[in-house]
C-alpha cells in the first residue's frame, strides 16, 4: 500500500470515528443509521470484492448470505437464544456451508451459466424465505430482540455504530492481507490467465472454491449485523435486487481494489438517500448518473485515485 | 522420457491425430514440424494435457499421465509455452515468474504473509530472468513488454517450473528477425540443459536446434530422424519441404 493510500484511510477512518458525536450534536441521529447502515453493506461489498473483483467470478446471488446471516439471527433468537456470538457463529457456519455447496457447482461453470446458477440458488433461497410460515413468511419476522454480544450493547445506536465499523475495518484488513498472500495471487492470476495458471501448474478449482467460503461466511456476518440493524427480517434481503445493489457498490466503487467496495457502498447509499429525500423518482436520476460514472471511472471511484504500478 | 503410443483425437469427421507413437529421449531437443492444419497444435495440446486424447496412451518419465490435467503434469515437470502470448498482462514480468515459481513450491492455501515480498519467490523469479535476458526488465508490467520480450517471457515461466521437459509452442511466432536469431541462441543454451520439444515454422530454427525431428502430416508422422535424414526424405520434401529444400 503506498503512502498516500495509507494517509486516505486513517482520514476516513478518522472521519467516521468523529461522526456520531458532530451528528449528535447537530441532532441528526437518522445519519448515524444510516452510516452504519452503510458499512455493514460495506462488509457485504467487500466480501463480493474477493470473489468478484479478485477471482472474476460474478455471483449474482450474494444477498444469499445476507439473508443467512439475518435470519441466523431471527430464528435463533425466535427459540429463546440470544446469544450474539453464537448469533455471528451460526450466521458465518452456515453461509459457509450454503457458499460450499453453491460454490462447488457453479465454479465448474464460468460466465453467463456461473451468473445464472448462482442466481438460481439464491432465488430458492427466496422462495424458501417467503415459504416458511412459521417465520413470518413473505411478511417477515420482527426479532424478539437484538443479539447480546457483552462488548457492545446493539440497542445503543453509537455503540452498534462503532462495532460495525471495526468489523469493517477487519473485513477490509483481512481481504487485503488474503488477496496479496499466496492463496490470494492464485485467485488474481487464475482471472488473468486462466491456461497459464494450469500450465504452470495451479489447478484453480479449490482456490476458487475457499475464496467463494470465505466470502460468504464474510457476508453472513454482515447478513447478521443487518439483521439486528433493520431489527426486521424479510426474505426481500435475499432478492436479487439486493444481489445486484451488492454487485453494483463493488464496480461503482472498484473492482479489485481495497477501498473500491468500501467507497461504492458509500457513494451509492448516500446518493440514493439525497435523491430519495429530494424527489419521489429519485431512481429516474440514480440510473442515469450510475451509467455515467461506470463509463467514465472504468477503474470505479478507486480508480480516481489509483495510478498503476510501473 | 516421454512416450506416446497410438494417440487418436478426432473432431467430427476429422482425425487430428490419427495413430501417433513418439518417443522423447532424455536430453534431446526433438523438434515437431509440419504445414499448417497438421495437427501440431492439437498434439501439443494432448502432451501438455490441455486435451483429452479419444485413446491411446502418454507415459511421462515412467508414468502414464494420460489422465491427468493440465496443472497436475505441470507440477512433475512438464512446461509448456504458448504458441499464442500467454502471460499475466497485469502483473510486471518478475511477478510473473515469481507465480510460476510458487506454483512449483507446493500448495498455496497460505493466506496471510504477502507473496509478492517473499524473497524465496522473487529471488529464483530474477535468477530465471537475467537467464532470458530480461534482467533489466523485470518491474516492466507485462503488458507493457515488447512482444519479443512477452515471449521470453513465456519461456522463462516455463523454466520457472523447473521443468524435466519443455514443451515450446512456436517460440519465434511473430518475431522479427533479429529476435528470432537471438531466440534461437538462447535456445541453443538452454538445450545443453533440458529436454526440449519444439513445434517450430522456422527451419532455419529447427535445423539448428533439434537432434531429431518429427514430420507431422493431417494427423500422421510420416517420418522422424536425425536432421539430415528428414532433409533428404524424398516423403518429407514432397509434403513439407517442398517450396524450402
Amino acid at each position: 500500500m503506498t503512502k498516500g493510500r495509507l494517509i486516505g484511510w486513517i482520514a476516513g477512518v478518522l472521519i467516521l470515528i468523529a461522526l456520531p458525536p458532530i451528528l449528535q450534536a447537530f441532532n441528526q441521529p437518522f445519519y448515524i443509521d444510516l452510516v452504519r447502515r452503510i458499512m455493514i453493506l460495506a462488509i457485504a461489498a467487500v466480501s463480493l470484492n474477493l470473489i468478484l473483483g479478485y477471482g472474476g467470478m460474478v455471483s449474482f446471488g450474494h444477498a444469499a448470505y445476507i439473508g443467512i446471516g439475518a435470519y441466523a439471527v431471527g430464528i435463533l433468537g425466535f427459540y429463546g437464544f440470544f446469544n450474539g456470538w453464537l448469533h455471528l457463529l451460526v450466521a458465518m457456519v452456515a453461509s459457509a456451508i450454503v457458499a460450499l455447496a453453491i460454490g462447488a457447482v457453479s465454479i465448474r461453470t464460468s460466465g453467463i451459466y456461473f451468473i445464472m446458477i448462482t442466481l438460481a440458488f439464491t432465488q430458492m433461497l427466496y422462495y424458501l424465505g417467503i415459504s416458511v410460515a412459521e417465520y413470518g413468511g413473505d411478511d417477515g419476522m420482527r426479532l424478539k430482540r437484538r443479539s447480546q454480544l457483552g462488548i457492545a450493547d446493539l440497542n445503543d445506536p453509537i455503540q452498534f455504530y462503532y462495532l460495525a465499523l471495526v468489523v469493517m475495518l477487519i473485513a477490509v484488513y483481512l481481504t487485503y492481507r488474503i488477496v496479496n498472500s499466496r492463496f490470494g495471487l492464485v485467485l488474481r492470476a487464475s482471472k488473468s490467465n486462466e491456461a497459464r495458471s494450469r500450465a504452470i501448474g495451479f489447478s484453480p478449482y479449490p482456490y476458487r472454491l475457499v475464496a467463494f467460503v470465505i466470502a460468504g461466511a464474510m457476508c453472513g456476518l454482515a447478513g447478521a449485523l443487518y439483521g439486528n440493524h433493520t431489527n426486521y427480517i424479510t426474505p426481500s434481503l435475499m432478492s436479487w435486487q439486493q444481489s445486484g445493489d451488492i454487485m453494483f457498490m463493488v464496480i461503482l466503487g472498484g473492482m479489485a481494489s481495497t477501498a473500491g467496495p468500501v467507497l461504492g457502498t458509500f457513494a451509492l447509499l448516500l446518493l440514493e438517500s439525497f435523491l430519495a429525500g429530494w424527489t419521489e423518482h429519485w431512481q429516474v436520476i440514480l440510473g442515469p448518473l450510475l451509467i455515467l460514472s461506470v463509463i467514465f471511472f472504468r477503474r470505479g471511484l478507486a480508480g480516481i485515485f489509483y495510478k498503476p504500478d510501473a | 522420457m516421454l512416450e506416446v503410443r497410438s494417440l487418436v483425437k478426432t473432431f467430427g469427421a476429422l482425425r487430428a491425430t490419427d495413430g501417433i507413437d513418439l518417443d522423447v529421449r532424455e536430453g534431446e531437443t526433438h523438434a515437431i514440424i509440419g504445414p499448417n492444419g497438421a495437427g501440431k497444435t492439437t498434439f501439443i495440446g494432448q502432451l501438455a494435457g490441455n486435451l483429452r486424447p479419444d485413446s491411446g496412451r502418454i507415459t511421462f518419465a515412467g508414468e502414464d499421465v494420460t489422465g491427468l490435467g493440465a496443472p497436475q503434469r505441470a507440477r512433475r515437470g512438464l512446461a509448456r509455452s504458448f504458441q499464442i502470448t500467454s502471460i499475466y498482462p497485469e502483473f510486471s514480468a518478475l511477478h510473473n515468474v515469481a507465480l510460476a515459481v510458487q506454483a512449483q513450491s507446493g500448495h498455496s492455501f497460505r493466506f496471510w504473509s504477502a507473496a509478492l515480498k517473499e524473497s524465496s519467490l522473487l529471488d529464483p523469479a530474477q535468477k530465471i530472468l537475467d537467464e532470458v535476458g530480461l534482467g533489466s526488465r523485470s518491474r516492466v508490467l507485462a503488458a507493457n513488454l515488447s512482444h519479443g520480450e512477452q515471449r521470453q517471457l513465456e519461456v522463462a515461466m516455463a523454466l520457472a517450473t523447473r521443468p524435466r521437459l519443455l514443451l515450446l509452442d512456436e517460440p519465434m511466432a511473430g518475431m522479427g528477425i533479429e529476435e528470432s536469431q537471438r531466440m534461437i541462441g538462447f535456445l541453443g543454451t538452454l538445450k545443453q540443459r533440458h529436454t526440449i520439444v519444439l513445434v517450430e515454422h522456422d527451419m532455419d530454427a529447427v535445423f539448428k536446434l533439434a537432434d531429431r525431428i518429427s514430420v507431422l502430416v493431417y494427423g500422421r508422422l510420416i517420418a522422424s530422424g536425425e536432421p539430415e535424414a528428414i532433409r533428404a526424405n524424398p516423403e518429407v520434401r514432397a509434403a513439407y519441404l517442398g517450396e524450402d529444400a
